[in-house]
Parts: C-alpha cells; sequence; structure tokens
C-alpha cells in the first residue's frame, strides 16, 4: 500500500491529485461523470468580490498540442460563489476539500476576498489561491505578478486576511523564477502554484484578425508541460515551500515528471475537458510507480531526481 | 444525469455531399436524452490533446444516439473515417433542451445542420410543420426523415433551386399570417446560423408567442465549467453548454 496522503502548506490533501483553476468550473459542475474520490482538491474558478464579465467571444482557439484561451475570469462574485457554488460542492459524493482561486482589481480587493472566504466559515474551503498571473486580465491578473515588489505587497496583503493555507500562482513568463517565489515566501505564503498558462496568440491569417475576441490569451495543455516542468525545477531549488506543479498533465508519467521536479502535488487542467477520468487515470499511474519502482509514500517523489 | 461512456459506431454513413449521420449505441444517454440536447465526443483519431466536438442528437431512441454532421474541420473530417464497430466516447446527454410540449401548432425552422434537433423534437411534437432553408437544394437535409414522420415540410433556396425563392422567413411569414388569420395558436422552434436565429426571435417577440432558439457556439468543456461558450443574454454572459443551447427568445440579447 502506497501512503498517498500529502500536505500542501497546511492544506492535507488525500491525493496528490487536484484539479487546475478555470478548467473545472467551481467544483461542482463534473460531479456526474468524475470519481472524486482519488482526488486530493479541487480548485475553483478565479473569484473576486463582484461580478466580472469575462471577455468578448471567441474565448479559446485549438491549437496543435493545446488550447489558447482568454475566458477572461468570467465570474458572479464571492457571495454567489460561497452561497450558490459551495451548496452545489455539498452534494458532490466524496468531495476532496476545494482550493479558492481569488484575485482583485486591486490590492485591497485581494485581501477583502480572502477575508470575505475565510469569514464565510465553510468546511469545505482548504485553502487559497492568489491568481496574480492570469495573461487575460489587464487589472486583476498578471500586473500583479510581474514585480517582486508588488508581489510581495499583495500576498502580505492577503495573508494578513486569512488564516486559511495561502498559495501563490505565479506566471512562468519572467527572466527567472527564483525572485517571485522568494517575494512569496518572505510575504507568508504557504505553497506555490506553477505554473499559469503562457501568453499567447493566434491569427486567422484568412480574415486577417486575432482568433481570439480579447486578441491574445493563454497557452496551455500537452505542449506546455515540459516549459512547466522547467519552472517547478527552479522554483524548488530556491525554496522549501511545497509545490501544486500544473501546466499538460495527461498521464501518470507527466505528474512524475512533475513530483520528481520538486513539486508535492499536481494539479490537472485542459486535459479534462477531452477527458474527464484524467486525474483517476493520474492517480492511479503515480500508485503503480510508486509500487514498482519501491516508493512506501508518495512524499518521496518531491524532488527525488537522480543528479550528480 | 450525465454520463461519458464507450459507444460502439453502429452507423457513419454520408447521407448528402459531406453529410453524415453517426449513430452509437449509448443507452443510459439515449434513455434519458431530451430534443435540443446534445452530446461531446471525443474524437478517436486526433491526438491526446484535442478537444472534443459538440453535436445536437438528430434522434436518440432504443439505446441508440444519431448526431448529423458535416465533415468541415479537422475533428469532423477525422470523425468521418470512423469505422463501424469502432468505439467513441460520449458525453451527454448535455444542456437545456427544448420544451416537451406545444401550445398549438410547432412552427420547427431550420437552417442547414440546425434540423438536426428539431428532427428529435418532431419527434415529441406531432402537430410540427419544418421550414427549411439553404443556398441551394443540396442544403436541405434529412427532408425525408421528416416527411417520413408525417411532418409537413417547406422549403426556400436562395437560388431558387427547391422551394421558395428566398429565405426561409417567407415560407415561414406565409404560415403565421395563415395560423392568425384562423384564430390558432403557434409556438417557434429553431436553430441555425445566428442570422436566422436573430429573425425567428424578433417574429417571436413581436408576435408574443413562445420562441425556443438553439445557439450554436463553439465549445470546449460542455459541462458548464469553462465559460467558452457564452451568449448574451438578459442575464449577462450565460454559457450555451449549460443555461443553453436552447433560450426563451426574452432572454436573448443580440
Amino acid at each position: 500500500m502506497v501512503n498517498m496522503g500529502t500536505n500542501l502548506g497546511g492544506l492535507a490533501m488525500r491525493s496528490p491529485v487536484a484539479t487546475a483553476s478555470g478548467t473545472f468550473g467551481y467544483g461542482h459542475e463534473y460531479r456526474d461523470i468524475v470519481d472524486y474520490s482519488k482526488l486530493g482538491a479541487v480548485t475553483a474558478k478565479g473569484v473576486r468580490m463582484e461580478a466580472w464579465p469575462g471577455n468578448a467571444m471567441m474565448r479559446h482557439a485549438e491549437v496543435p498540442g493545446g488550447l489558447v484561451n482568454a475566458i477572461g475570469l468570467q465570474g458572479m462574485g464571492v457571495k454567489h460563489f460561497l452561497e450558490r457554488d459551495m451548496f452545489m460542492y455539498s452534494m458532490v459524493k466524496d468531495a476532496p476539500p476545494v482550493i479558492v482561486n481569488v484575485w482583485g482589481g486591486t490590492e485591497d480587493e485581494y485581501a477583502q476576498v480572502a477575508e470575505t472566504i475565510s469569514a464565510a466559515g465553510k468546511p469545505q474551503i482548504g485553502a487559497i489561491e492568489m491568481n496574480v498571473s492570469c495573461p487575460n486580465v489587464k487589472a486583476g491578473g498578471h500586473t500583479f505578478g510581474q514585480d517582486p515588489k508588488v508581489l510581495f505587497s499583495v500576498v502580505s496583503k492577503v495573508r494578513a486576511a486569512t488564516k486559511l493555507p495561502l498559495i501563490v500562482k505565479l506566471a512562468p513568463n519572467v527572466p527567472a523564477i527564483a525572485p517571485y517565489v522568494q517575494a512569496c515566501e518572505d510575504a507568508g505564503a504557504d505553497a506555490l502554484s506553477l505554473i499559469n498558462t503562457i501568453p499567447a496568440m493566434v491569427i486567422d491569417i484568412e480574415k486577417r484578425v486575432p482568433v481570439l475576441g480579447n486578441r491574445t490569451g493563454g497557452l496551455s495543455g500537452r505542449c506546455v508541460h515540459p516549459a512547466a516542468v522547467k519552472v517547478v525545477y527552479d522554483a524548488h531549488r530556491v525554496t522549501k515551500l511545497p509545490i501544486l506543479a500544473m501546466g499538460g498533465i495527461y498521464e501518470a508519467k507527466d505528474a512524475i515528471e512533475f513530483m520528481l521536479a520538486g513539486a508535492s502535488a499536481v494539479a490537472i487542467g485542459t486535459a479534462t475537458f477531452s477527458a474527464p477520468d484524467t486525474a483517476a487515470k493520474v492517480y492511479d499511474g503515480i500508485v503503480e510507480y510508486c509500487e514498482r519502482h519501491g516508493f512506501g509514500s508518495v512524499g518521496e517523489l518531491t524532488g527525488a531526481l537522480c543528479e550528480s | 444525469m450525465k454520463y461519458n461512456e464507450q459507444a460502439k459506431v453502429l452507423e457513419n454513413r454520408e447521407f448528402a455531399s459531406g453529410y453524415r449521420y453517426l449513430t452509437v449505441e449509448a443507452p443510459k444517454q439515449a434513455a434519458e436524452m431530451q430534443p435540443g440536447q446534445f452530446v461531446h465526443i471525443r474524437v478517436p483519431t486526433l491526438e491526446q490533446s484535442a478537444l472534443r466536438r459538440p453535436f445536437s442528437v438528430f434522434d436518440a431512441a432504443d439505446g441508440k444516439v444519431t448526431v448529423l454532421y458535416k465533415s468541415v474541420g479537422r475533428g469532423t473530417t477525422a470523425l468521418s473515417k470512423v469505422q463501424v464497430g469502432e468505439t467513441v466516447e460520449i458525453q451527454g446527454p448535455l444542456g437545456r433542451g427544448f420544451p416537451a410540449k406545444c401550445d398549438g401548432v410547432a412552427l420547427l425552422v431550420g437552417g442547414g445542420f440546425g434540423v438536426a434537433p428539431l428532427h428529435f423534437l418532431a419527434k415529441r411534437l406531432p402537430k410540427s410543420i419544418l421550414f427549411v432553408g439553404g443556398r441551394t437544394k443540396d442544403d436541405l437535409l434529412a427532408l425525408d426523415r421528416f416527411e417520413a414522420l408525417g411532418v409537413e415540410t417547406k422549403v426556400a433556396t436562395n437560388d431558387g433551386s427547391a422551394g421558395y425563392k428566398g429565405f426561409v422567413v417567407g415560407p415561414l411569414d406565409e404560415t403565421i399570417n395563415e395560423l392568425r388569420a384562423k384564430g390558432e395558436k403557434f409556438e417557434l422552434f429553431t436553430c441555425g446560423p445566428d442570422g436566422l436565429l436573430k429573425a425567428v426571435t424578433e417574429r417571436a417577440l413581436a408576435l408574443k408567442v413562445p420562441g425556443w432558439i438553439s445557439v450554436d457556439r463553439h465549445m470546449i468543456c460542455g459541462m458548464g465549467a469553462c465559460f467558452a461558450c457564452i451568449q448574451k443574454t438578459v442575464r449577462g454572459n450565460s454559457r450555451c453548454c449549460i443555461e443553453g443551447p436552447v433560450f426563451k427568445a426574452e432572454e436573448l440579447v443580440w
């Protein structure tokens, strides 16, 4: 028996496999067809204080090996999330804790939404993930994640506003990840999520227009995986903060790569759209790998690269 | 209840140039499917990361689900090569469909492969008249299947190669005027290109009759999780995969 339990900065997870923000709604939408028993957490789509309309259509484009999206963080606001979505989530069988992805237009709004979620005292909510790296929304996205000083400031404010485990989701498109990791650590974050989508663009050459309503978007899916592994590897070398790794996981092999590079847990994103059973299959594959390699606990995989 | 099933392909037949019927064995979905709902199919020969493709249901009965599709893009072209006896992964029933009853005559207005959900609907609404439009007579699909159900069909083509010359709202308006002159009740049901949907929406609102509009959008998840398939409504940006694809005329903002 492999011990599949892990701990992500205070969030106890029965499985190292979670779902990634934006790809699994508010946690309840897939309840008819996904086996939640093998998930260690689900991550809810980005929540802010008030409703937000998101971007114009088109909001996605399929590309070889992946997907470019520019949804633009559409949502009904934190009140609707806490009342309606968390009620729907209470009907999910074998439900794991929810990581609530949050964002805001200002530093204060980030803190306010985190405080509101904490104050609601919902037992199913296990952690907060700060989105400071969405490529699709100027105000509440990457502007907070592209400068280590600004990042330190906003993470500090959210840290002061909540006692829930605090995860910060960082962008991959920076010259080096280390200063951002350091800023999160200094500000009191409990864990990191790596990576957000990679800024991208698709052009319709016949019409000579950008395909996406937002003109540009974020690339996810199979093709981003090696780039994500590198960021996780770089981050793990400079921090003891646990890492929730995501980016192009379609099979157990992809998840195991992340763990060997330094991740404590992994999240399935774009793969769920085409294959909703991906998380369960990845879980089974990790168990099989641990058994075959003599690991008694999945935690032993974290950073277990054999490097000279 | 939604299901994700491995379904055996029973039929993948071209019935008109480029247009096909795909029938699969999916008993759970067939039993619960309502007209206007759709299925999300994973095309087996595409790469692992390829998205699913959504299809309106043409028919669901006896444990089988049939969709009507056109080989246009990468996904549907790959789907056209799937052989009988192979399996496809199919997710459904998805979305909000048409209501199962109609007060008076059901006027079904289709454009292109928008006739697909109207066929399934016509099986439930015996007092139906189908109006279907296309550029040319080759765009008029599955008329034999509607005729087999005993549904009166009225066609329009832009080039006049079959039926009324012009847009399908021509014969639709004629029938509406006749029904109103006789004091008969009717409702409008439509699926097709946005231009047609707008025209039917306008008529439903102007005449104050129920209008049921099925909106076709590119989708990612089909489950209400990703917010990619948006249609503007009185509530804001609504997800076609879960709040639609069928909307009431008064909900839509064009």
